[in-house]
């Protein structure tokens, strides 16, 4: 895979914005793998959570926009308890899902739902993926 | 003991296991109970984002319910609810100018909130103010021979500010359920993410994670495990049956939420640990033990 790195992306009011929304340090990641390493969804996901921060660095908007896995991280907070540098992964992914979810990009569409899950799964699993998933 | 109580929105739906569980055992355990009023939906999810403020409003306000009530503090079941109630808690009692934002927002209210409830999950009253000695005391049907896993999951333990125990190896269920004279199971999948809210959009995800999690507390040895959470629950209770079919060879294991352990130990009656509504169905191992 080829990736373009240039000070105008990593400029770019994207990271600005991701860091706003998170709250964290984005440099402040010096690429040990441990969020990972621990992550319980990395079966699942095209970017690692590592990477989802390099690439945060990087101003790779699009990369980091068209990923699955921000849609996988389910915000278990595994890797945010185990960062050797106390960053908050979790609230990175957060940050990059809502830049989307603002511009009405929804993952989920509750009325799509197939009629099984929506009679069979509890509220509070309705509720936790409309907030995390709609806008 | 007088307790403050929020039900959330599962235990009065699907979880009704957990809370009639739960309240038979507090009752047993001389504490009383009375249900918040006109409480509403924590939200579930605690919002991650530093600017999004209107999301703590739901949390918020069950803790101006609270002070109503009044009691200066409230105690829940759920671990979802525990989560999103004590870090909303967190969030305002750190930040004035948020919480300030957020009495605004919610100017109708007659009561203003000022960080001033606690916010307690009945694990830690049945550790902290009760004492697990007590209760071991009480178990007058302790669960001889029973080998229990106590699976933590994500928002009873993490993040570390939650405060219950320790998130990387949290006991505490597992010390509850040797008072109630069971035996211990460890298992190294204990706190590993079930997939929570992935079941709605993608259960293949959870059924493979409760495939895991559930065959490692098969192997070690365990016959039942219990859970604090009602997501949790549902996962890994009723998507084994999608596990079945992803695994042939997968062995079903009945989960319980440890409320009905202990109410079970405490000797209520039946009618109130509600074993009908567990999917997979606990009863014959629970019968081959004579604890039913
Ligand atoms: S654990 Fe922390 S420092 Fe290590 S790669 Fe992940 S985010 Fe970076
Ligand atoms: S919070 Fe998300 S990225 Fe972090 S370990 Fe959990 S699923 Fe993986």
């Amino acid at each position: 895979m080829r990736i373009n790195i240039s000070r105008k992306n990593i400029n770019d009011s994207f990271v600005a914005k991701i860091q706003e929304l998170s709250g964290q340090n984005l440099l402040a990641c010096y690429q040990c793998g441990k969020c990972s390493a621990g992550c319980p969804a990395v079966s699942d996901m095209d970017l690692l959570p590592n990477q989802i921060i390099r690439y945060a660095q990087l101003g790779l908007k699009e990369e980091l926009l068209n990923s699955k896995s921000i849609w996988v991280c389910a915000s278990c907070m595994t890797c945010n308890v185990r960062c050797p540098r106390g960053i908050k992964i979790a609230e990175v992914i957060e940050a990059i899902r809502q830049i989307l979810l603002r511009k009405r990009k929804d993952h989920i569409d509750p009325e799509r739902l197939p009629q099984d899950i929506r009679c069979q799964v509890p509220p509070i699993a309705l509720i936790s993926s409309f907030r995390k998933f709609t806008s | 003991m007088k307790l403050i109580y929020y039900p959330g929105c599962t235990l009065k739906n699907q979880a009704k296991n957990f809370e009639e569980s739960g309240l038979c055992a507090l009752t047993k355990l001389g504490v009383e109970v009375q249900e918040l009023e006109r409480w509403n939906c924590c939200g579930t999810v605690f919002s991650l984002v530093t600017d999004d403020l209107i999301h703590h409003l739901a949390p918020i306000r069950v803790l101006i319910r609270t002070k109503e009530a009044p009691a200066d503090s409230v105690m829940t079941m759920c671990a979802m609810c525990f989560n999103t109630l004590k870090r909303a808690n967190e969030r305002v009692r750190a930040d004035q100018e948020a919480l300030s934002t957020l009495n605004d927002l919610m100017y109708e209210e007659e009561t203003k909130y000022q960080g001033d409830v606690e916010i307690y999950h009945l694990l830690e009253i049945l550790k902290d103010k009760i004492g697990f000695e007590t209760i071991k005391q009480k178990a007058t049907h302790p669960l001889q021979g029973l080998k229990v896993a106590s699976y933590y999951g994500c928002y009873l333990v993490r993040p570390r500010e939650i405060g219950i125990d320790d998130p990387e190896n949290p006991q505490i269920l597992d010390e509850l359920m040797a008072s109630l004279g069971a035996t211990v199971i460890d298992f190294p999948y204990k706190t590993e993410c079930c997939g929570a809210y992935k079941t709605v959009d993608n259960p293949e995800i959870v059924a493979e994670r409760t495939y895991q999690i559930l065959n490692s507390a098969r192997e070690l040895g365990a016959e039942v495990v219990v859970v604090s959470c009602p997501l949790c629950a549902f996962n890994l209770d009723t998507r084994q049956k999608e596990a079945l079919k992803l695994f042939p060879e997968f062995q079903t294991i009945p989960i319980l939420y440890f409320t009905q352990l202990l109410a079970l130990a405490l000797n209520c009656p039946e009618e109130k640990i509600r074993l009908d509504l567990n999917y997979i169905d606990p009863k014959p191992i629970l019968k081959s033990k004579a604890l039913i």
